[in-house]
């Protein structure tokens, strides 16, 4: 009886968890559906993406990895009859050559100054650039007055402080490369700046000059004003009159890229609505305050993008220094990849190969660090 | 574009040089500047590379050094201005170098119009060809019917049009843009036969998989004096110039070496004593002290010992002397005697 009466009861006390999704809406295979099967169109380029991957990248990797010969003195390690093997880079050519490729032909008891010059940099940008980095502001100060001073009397030497002068003509690689996109960054932003605000100037002469300078700047290719710079400049001078041949192409890109810069800050001006100006005025800003207050700090965020765009465009054209015989990173590796002791087969595309994971780092880099900051600054007012 | 920027400036360049030649005081200029500065190549193999350190070797280089050894009795003083083929003259006619020495072909046009003076010879040069081994063709004249590769627009390909048309053969050109390209073409087996300056030859030849598979072709189809010049005008300056290439191959014909020449200085051979400076005034009166040629001898060396170093049996490219043998060995080297 009591058992007729205890009957089989079961009240469930916990929840049932949910049922998995079936396979086909969740995890990796649906990821993939949805992603790269979604239709015929999709599967069609998908389909053709992997095969382009399958064709291009176990070339690359076996050249640049698997066959490549990280040890060596001189061709012998990098010849397939000698070597024995398939040979891929030589990263043993690049290895021997890398103090070249860094310092160009910077007296080697001095190049614990361009060490120096690349730490006093990293600090300069990474100051700079950590947003949240203590007393930003002398960041600024240090970057544009008092790093270019120190960099200056560094690589060239002061016979004050006893440090051999050391000639242009003896710089070259990264060295160079990094000291040519340096300045025209550099210079590039405050004088872009003043150019884009002089061109919207109502003062007709200002607004005349920078009309007439950004124009004639950007109708003329770079490599024009370098050759005009390097192979014309010297027949105007008196003789014996020379200006110092890193010099030239380093005022000729400093200018350049502040006529690009000038535009793309005119850009953000446009941007800013009237009011932000009318506002201004109304509290007894002047032109100044207003400027520096107002109105630039909200155009120049929002262009950052066209700003590291200019950077990024800045730093690849510096290779342009090299037809007029400035030894910056490509021009190091096209002379010393003529050095018979280094003649193989691969030379030529280790070299190229080198300099492109340079470069590529570097933009990747700026191109990244752009993003991030794009967000951060744009994290109140997304639309 | 280029071109015309050359043109234009070459024209400068030429107009100019009236002003330039009134100034006879480069060796002033270089003394009271403490260095030489020269003229290179931006990169070209056994005349001006980068070691590992950055210092520039190769035969012009050689050359340069031996100048500042003449003047300074120091062949470390002088700096290097590598110099495209564009910016080349100019840089000597405004007064940037002291010096041109970077494989530059002497021709009438170039030593008479643009207001520069060639001193000598320090490397003769010409096209030749190479072809692979198994073709099985030991002389340029067996290239009958023969795809040649060859870089487009240049004097080679004038050269080689010249050369077949006047033997009577028949050839097909492929041409290329770039030096590289013209190389891998003739590699990967599109043409019978490369054609570029012999120099070039051997030195692209040791890019090849297996350079030992080509041989160079004896036959030199042009003439490419390659020498240093100086502005014209400034005949002091000049007359070092041209001396400093002298001394090296008269040391050769005499047997001084870099190693021997202290003991050379007490040789009793007037015409060795003339040329170290024991005997005669020959070097103050070119400006320099007496024991010019001895210092250059010193530091450098002799012309066969910057040969083998740089080009010859003691480089990579194994170039033979051939036409830059000295005449006594039935080449063309040939120096004027200190006398």
């Amino acid at each position: 009886m009591n058992a007729a009466t205890e009957t089989l009861r079961f009240v469930r006390a916990q929840e049932v968890d949910a049922a998995p999704p079936p396979n086909l809406v969740r995890g990796p295979l649906a990821w993939i559906r949805e992603n790269l099967f979604s239709g015929p169109v999709n599967t069609i380029l998908t389909l053709i993406a992997l095969y382009l991957i399958y064709i291009l990248f176990p070339p690359i990797i076996r050249f640049l990895f698997i066959d490549a010969v990280w040890t060596g003195s001189n061709r012998d390690a990098c010849r397939p009859d000698t070597a024995g093997h398939a040979v891929g880079a030589c990263w043993a050519y690049i290895w021997s050559k890398l103090n070249y490729f860094i310092y160009g032909s910077y007296p080697a008891a001095e190049r614990w100054r361009v060490n120096l010059f690349f730490l006093l940099l990293a600090v300069g940008v990474a100051w700079m650039l950590w947003l949240d980095a203590p007393k930003r502001a002398w960041g600024a100060v240090y970057f544009f007055a008092v790093f270019p001073i120190l960099a200056f009397v560094l690589l060239t030497g002061s016979d004050w402080l006893r440090l051999s002068h050391v000639p242009t003509s003896l710089w070259g690689g990264i060295l160079v490369t990094i000291v040519v996109s340096t300045v025209g960054i550099v210079f590039a932003l405050p004088l872009g700046i003043v150019l884009a605000l002089g061109r919207r100037s109502k003062l007709p002469i200002i607004r005349i000059f920078s009309v007439i300078f950004i124009e004639f700047v950007r109708g003329v290719p770079l490599i024009t004003v370098l050759f005009m710079a390097n192979t014309m400049l010297p027949l105007f001078l008196p003789e014996g009159v020379t200006v110092d041949r890193l010099l030239r192409p380093l005022v000729g890109v400093a200018i350049f890229a502040s006529a690009y810069m000038a535009e793309v800050v005119r850009g953000g001006l446009q941007a800013i609505p009237k009011g932000q100006y009318e506002g201004a005025m109304s509290l007894g800003l002047n032109y100044w305050q207003m400027n520096v207050f107002i109105v630039l700090p909200q155009a120049l965020k929002i262009v950052i993008p066209g700003i590291v765009n200019t950077f990024i465009g800045l730093f690849k054209d510096t290779t342009l220094v090299a037809i007029v015989g400035i030894f910056d990173l490509i021009r190091t590796i096209e002379a010393s990849r003529v050095d018979p002791n280094w003649s193989a087969p691969t030379i030529n595309a280790t070299g190229y190969a080198f300099a492109a994971m340079f470069y590529f780092v570097f933009c990747w880099g700026m191109s990244r660090y752009s993003i991030a900051v794009e967000r951060r600054l744009a994290a109140g007012q997304h639309r | 574009m280029k071109r015309m920027i050359a043109t234009i400036a070459i024209g400068l360049a030429a107009s100019l040089s009236a002003t330039a030649a009134s100034a006879q005081a480069t060796l002033n200029n270089v003394k009271q500047k403490g260095f030489l500065t020269c003229g290179s190549n931006t990169g070209l193999a056994g005349f001006g590379v980068p070691d590992a350190q950055g210092n520039w070797t190769g035969l012009d280089v050689d050359l340069c050094r031996a100048i500042a050894a003449a003047i300074f009795n120091d062949p470390t003083k002088v700096r290097f201005i590598p110099l495209s083929a564009k910016d080349r003259f100019t840089a000597l006619q405004s007064g940037e170098v002291d010096v041109l020495v970077r494989n530059t072909t002497w021709t009438m046009s170039r030593d008479t119009q643009l207001g520069l003076d060639f001193t000598g010879v320090n490397y003769y040069d010409g096209q030749g060809f190479m072809v692979r081994k198994k073709l099985g063709v030991s002389s340029a004249k067996e290239l009958n019917g023969a795809s040649v590769c060859t870089q487009q627009g240049t004097t080679t390909e004038l050269n080689l049009a010249d050369y077949f048309r006047a033997n009577n053969m028949k050839y097909e050109v492929v041409a290329f843009v770039g030096a590289d390209e013209t190389f891998d073409a003739y590699n990967a087996g599109r043409c019978d036969a490369f054609t570029t300056d012999a120099s070039g030859l051997y030195a692209t030849r040791l890019k090849a998989a297996s350079p030992e598979e080509h041989i160079v072709l004896p036959e030199i189809i042009s003439k490419e004096p390659l020498g240093p010049s100086v502005r014209h005008g400034d005949n002091q300056w000049g007359d070092i110039v041209r001396w400093t290439h002298y001394a090296m191959l008269n040391a050769e014909e005499l047997g001084v070496t870099k190693a021997n020449v202290d003991q050379m200085t007490k040789n009793d051979n007037p015409e060795i004593k003339r040329l170290l400076g024991s005997e005669g005034k020959f070097g103050e009166a070119i400006g320099l002290t007496n024991d010019w040629a001895l210092r250059i001898v010193k530091h450098v060396g002799n012309y066969a010992e910057i040969f083998e170093k740089n080009v010859g049996s003691g480089s990579q490219l194994k170039i033979q002397r051939g036409q830059n043998a000295l005449w006594t060995k039935g080449g063309l080297q040939y120096a004027p005697p200190v006398r």
